[in-house]
């Protein structure tokens, strides 16, 4: 048969319109069925003790009296999970303190009690004696010698002697001679820029629903970004083999990053084999900022050298995270992405692994990468403008393109920065007037997107309708896209192909949905698994009609007889094909597992206008628009969507949000209101341009768009603002008091 | 927990007086609130909301008495009050999103006890009075007087408030309210500030009232700066005057929602700002 797509341009059908999504009727009539939704029969409610230290070593933990109050059911520490391998250590540690609580909000004990009110009281009745210790929270203060240590041993060999224990990890990247090309510019400009750490801000709290039974099989029905990352992680907690463990996803109100690791879910397993009951956990939200992962905070030194006509000749960045209480901040993929938009010679950034008595950081939509380029987009504004030049020019002028040797080491295929550069200068946005106090700022982004573990599984029903299987939970739309392209590809309506989350149990190995990898990796497999099974179709009408099954050609639809059986037969329809699958070899499906590569970079650049009142340092966002390279727009409502909502968010992380420790190191703002996610009425329409270079790793070209769109809104909202006020803004937030003192300082 | 809902005032009064860790439930925007973080669990709640006169709002001595469990977005609708105290109604208003206007009350919002509570400094600086009921009887006691600090009141216990009367309002009068906030709405003031004056003829101040939340434990009344405009015109002079005074009346403390030296400033800005809506009402003008 003939599946070779690649002779003609594609012409699609059902990919890039925007039907009805499969799960939109069930969100909004309330049916979809989240987290904290899912109830079972005796189920206990679970609860943990938190720390109230930042900092403190645990010296005893008396949990009798809790377990001798009625109706507590069971009691876990630490010690309940004993050793645990080496690979799940630090994910043990923060799920439940060993000997120290890390930071404020850390686990210490968790009971499941057969009310919420007498877990409650069990938990008052825990008795520890804590040994409270000095704490860091700040990044610079952390990497200071003298400072409070978190651990000991844990340095890489890649730090020099002499700096404090809480400083992990250095890493390099880049090329060229740093100091050559600052030698042949105009101006170097060096700035040292902060950012705050921000949380994830998803709307649904951590939840699960956790059943052991005494033959040692157990089943989770959790809120996570993926499923599979669940089974392993808790069966490696728990010393379970992956296969007894069946984990299903719920329904997800927002992960954005921070849901692809375990918070609840190790300890929900404990307490349910250990009181022999299902037992429900739910996070508040209080819990949810104190305990699971924000990003890191941030303090990024820039170098950058430009000549009067706005070439760069060098840049050098060099960046501190801190990535709360164990290693692994983001930091290198801050350092990776920052430069990555430009086609520099001489580039080069150091980045600073740090620990602070701060919860554990969790990935947040392009880990690491919106700080870094708030930074050296900043850098990069402020030398354009100091020189009089237009700050799109001077990034068109350094913009990398295909053949690039980029920032972190690879040579870019076809990428699509320039082309969202070139789009946002053509753009009303960009010549519209503007008032007094108002400042326009723009910034490019970059994203690596990722491919990674997929299974999908394709089954075609006796009535000729087709199921999608597949493993990963769908946070933006994905059910959506994977329905459209299974529906183009059988040449079939959209409203004829269903797709479903399948547990742990259904399907192999899938990775996290992370890393924008869904479209492009399950669209693959879906693709993929879709013409497996169009062979498969084929063949069996080559079987009805006795030809070779080579001269059967699907299109629309149907196998139609093809060369010279052209129109010998008339075409099966998929229906015709499934109602006599039974006779014909059986029932009808296709399957596809890859470990996805080719993921395909992503590029934006950002435009916004904010108006900053002079009197009181408070910014309004009047217009923004987004301008990115989407590969193919599957479903184009929902690539808006994600452009909006990575601006959204960076724009909550321009102006407002921030975690806030005084000075006991207690988080002073756990919960929405004095952490300030963006409300609607904050925000304008954000408009959104697509751009489409497609991506050669994916049939249809798609790439990953989800995180990319929160790269640039930092950078561009401080350099609109810093226009706006008059004055440079180097530290995020730009909240109102920051804003008006620099403008009193400025003026 | 048991719930109550009395039909009289004296029913609310003997019940509450039969279990003095009961709570008053109006709007419930606060109390549900603090339920459902389990930052209270209470014996007994007593709703209000039945008692004959809660949900009205009535003419009284050329005023308005505006029942306990009268809500923002009954106050918003009202064309009387709207007309006489945009000042409060505004305020009320600001309390909440949509859904929770539909609860919110005056009566809870004062009695929540909020430094930054919205409705507050503009109750004050219409001059509002709080009607009090409980075991002693009733009384009645100016707005100003009823928070003695966060999260503290001068209601005794079993007693609650009934409604609140704003006074008739003066000719070429007008009254405002601003809050400075970081976000657009869903939020908290980081500083508040009531202006209700009194203008005559010749646009000249002949009495003022100001009052400034979030800048202290409880609102602050600033005679200071209306001292400071009584007998001008507000001219840029006077207003300058009148946010100085507010700035030098504020007494904020630094924390996670702003500075001492940002509230300070946005004290005087407010008011100054306040102060010209309210100028330009009392001169019938739209604003």
């Amino acid at each position: 048969m003939a599946l070779d797509d690649s002779k003609k341009p594609r012409v699609f059908k059902v990919v890039g319109t925007r039907p009805d999504r499969p799960d939109g009727i069930d969100k909004v009539t309330g049916r979809a069925r989240f987290g904290a939704d899912m109830v079972a029969p005796g189920m206990l409610t679970g609860r943990i003790l938190r720390s109230p230290h930042a900092h403190a070593r645990i010296k005893r933990i008396d949990t009798s009296k809790a377990e001798a109050l009625a109706g507590v059911k069971a009691v876990v520490t630490r010690a309940d999970f004993g050793t645990v391998p080496d690979h799940v250590a630090v994910i043990m540690e923060n799920c439940m303190a060993g000997e120290k609580a890390l930071y404020d909000g850390h686990a210490i004990a968790a009971v499941a009690a057969i009310s919420p009110a007498v877990a409650r009281q069990a938990l008052r009745l825990i008795e520890v004696d804590y040994e409270v210790l000095p704490h860091v929270t700040d990044v610079d203060e952390a990497m200071k010698p003298d400072a409070p240590v978190l651990h000991e041993g844990r340095q890489e060999e890649t730090v020099p002697p002499g700096m404090s224990q809480n400083v992990i990890a250095r890493a390099e990247f880049g090329h060229g001679d740093i100091e050559a090309g600052l030698a042949k510019a105009d101006r170097v400009l060096e700035r040292t820029y902060r950012t705050a750490a921000t949380h994830q801000g998803y709307i649904e709290p951590h939840a699960c629903l956790a059943t052991m039974g005494a033959d040692g099989q157990g089943d989770l029905w959790v809120c996570t970004q993926g499923h599979y990352m669940v089974r392993n992680t808790c069966a490696a907690i728990l010393g379970l083999e992956q296969g007894q463990l069946r984990v299903t996803a719920s329904e997800i109100g927002g992960g954005f990053g921070g849901k692809t690791t375990v918070f609840l879910e190790p300890v929900a397993l404990m307490l349910a084999r250990k009181s022999g009951r299902p037992v429900k956990m739910v996070m508040s939200r209080s819990e949810v900022l104190r305990a699971t992962g924000p990003t890191a905070s941030t303090s990024i030194d820039v170098k950058i050298g430009m000549t009067k006509e706005g070439r760069i000749t060098a840049g050098f960045a060099e960046l501190r995270y801190q990535g709360g209480a164990w290693p692994g901040s983001p930091v290198n993929m801050g350092a990776m992405s920052g430069f990555a938009p430009y086609d520099l010679e001489n580039v080069k950034t150091v980045g600073w692994d740090v620990v602070t008595n701060r919860p554990k950081a969790a990935a947040y939509r392009a880990p690491g990468a919106p700080m870094a380029a708030f930074a050296i987009e900043s850098a990069i504004d402020e030398l354009a403008r100091g020189f009089g030049l237009d700050p799109l020019a001077v990034r068109l002028m350094n913009a990398a393109d295909k053949g690039t040797k980029s920032s972190y080491g690879p040579t870019y295929p076809a990428i699509g920065l320039k082309a969202t550069l070139e789009a946002a200068k053509a753009h009303p946005h960009w010549t519209a007037p503007l008032g007094k106090h108002q400042g326009r700022g723009v910034a490019c982004g970059f994203w690596f997107n990722f491919g990674g573990d997929t299974c999908v599984s394709l089954n075609i029903t006796p009535d000729g309708t087709v199921t999608v299987s597949e493993g990963n939970p769908d946070i933006g739309g994905s059910r959506a896209s994977m329905t459209m392209m299974a529906a183009e590809e059988l040449g079939i309506p959209y409203d004829q192909v269903r797709t479903v989350i399948a547990d742990t149990g259904s399907l192999g190995q899938n990775e996290v949905t992370h890393g924008s990898r869904v479209t492009f990796a399950v669209g693959l497999a879906t693709i993929e698994a879709a013409r497996s099974a169009k062979r498969e179709m084929c063949r069996r009408a080559a079987k009805i009609w006795g030809i070779d099954e080579e001269a059967v050609d699907w299109e629309d639809g149907a196998a139609r007889p093809a060369g010279p059986n052209a129109g010998k037969f008339p075409p099966m329809t998929i229906k015709e094909i499934a109602a006599v699958a039974s006779k014909t070899g059986g029932p009808i499906a296709g399957h596809h597992e890859v470990t996805a590569q080719g993921a395909g970079v992503s590029f934006a650049t950002h435009m916004a206008d904010v108006e900053v009142d002079p009197e009181t340092g408070a910014t309004k966002i009047l217009r923004y628009t987004v301008f990115q390279d989407a590969g193919k727009a599957v479903h184009p409502s929902y690539v808006e969507g994600q452009f909006q909502g990575g601006a959204a968010q960076g724009i909550g992380w321009a102006l407002n949000e921030e975690y806030i420790y005084g000075e006991d190191g207690i988080l002073q703002n756990a919960g929405f209101l004095d952490y300030r996610i963006p409300v609607a009425s904050d925000l304008p329409m954000i408009d959104t341009v697509i751009l489409e270079i497609p991506n050669p790793g994916h049939p249809y070209g798609v790439r990953g768009v989800g995180e990319t769109s929160i790269v640039p809104p930092l950078a561009a909202v401080a350099n609109a603002v810093s226009a706006a006020a008059g004055v440079r803004m180097v530290q995020l937030p730009m909240s109102p008091p920051r804003v008006l003192a620099a403008i009193q300082a400025g003026g | 927990m048991r719930y109550e809902a009395p039909s009289s005032v004296e029913d609310a009064v003997a019940t509450l007086a039969g279990a003095p860790g009961a709570h008053v439930l109006a709007g419930g925007t606060d109390l549900l609130v603090r339920l459902r973080s389990e930052m209270i669990e209470p014996d007994l709640i007593v709703d209000i909301k039945r008692i004959k006169g809660m949900r009205e709002i009535a003419p009284e001595a050329g005023g308005w008495r505006i029942g306990a469990a009268v809500s923002g977005a009954e106050i918003g609708e009202h064309e009387g009050l709207r007309a006489d105290w945009p000042g409060v109604v505004e305020a009320a208003g600001l309390i909440g999103s949509t859904q929770v206007q539909g609860r919110a009350t005056l009566a809870g919002n004062l009695c929540n006890a909020s430094p930054a509570a919205d409705s507050v400094p503009a109750m004050v600086a219409a001059g509002a009075v709080a009607r009090i009921v409980g075991p002693e009887g009733t009384r009645d006691l100016a707005v100003i007087d009823v928070p003695k600090g966060p999260g503290k009141t001068a209601l005794a216990r079993g007693e609650f408030i009934a409604s609140i009367l704003l006074p008739a309002k003066a000719p070429r009068s007008g009254d405002a309210y601003l809050r400075f906030i970081p976000r657009t709405e869903m939020d908290i003031a980081v500083v508040g500030c009531g202006v209700s004056l009194s203008l005559d003829e010749e646009g000249r101040v002949t009495a003022a009232r100001v009052a400034l939340g979030a800048v202290g434990p409880k609102v602050i009344l600033v005679d200071a700066a209306a001292e400071a405009i009584m007998g001008r015109a507000l001219d840029e002079a006077a207003l300058s005057d009148l946010a100085a005074a507010c700035s030098k009346a504020a007494t904020p403390i630094d924390d996670k929602r702003g500075t001492v030296a940002f509230r300070r400033h946005v004290a005087g800005v407010l008011a100054r700002r306040a102060a010209v809506i309210a100028g330009a009402r009392a001169k019938g003008e739209q604003a």
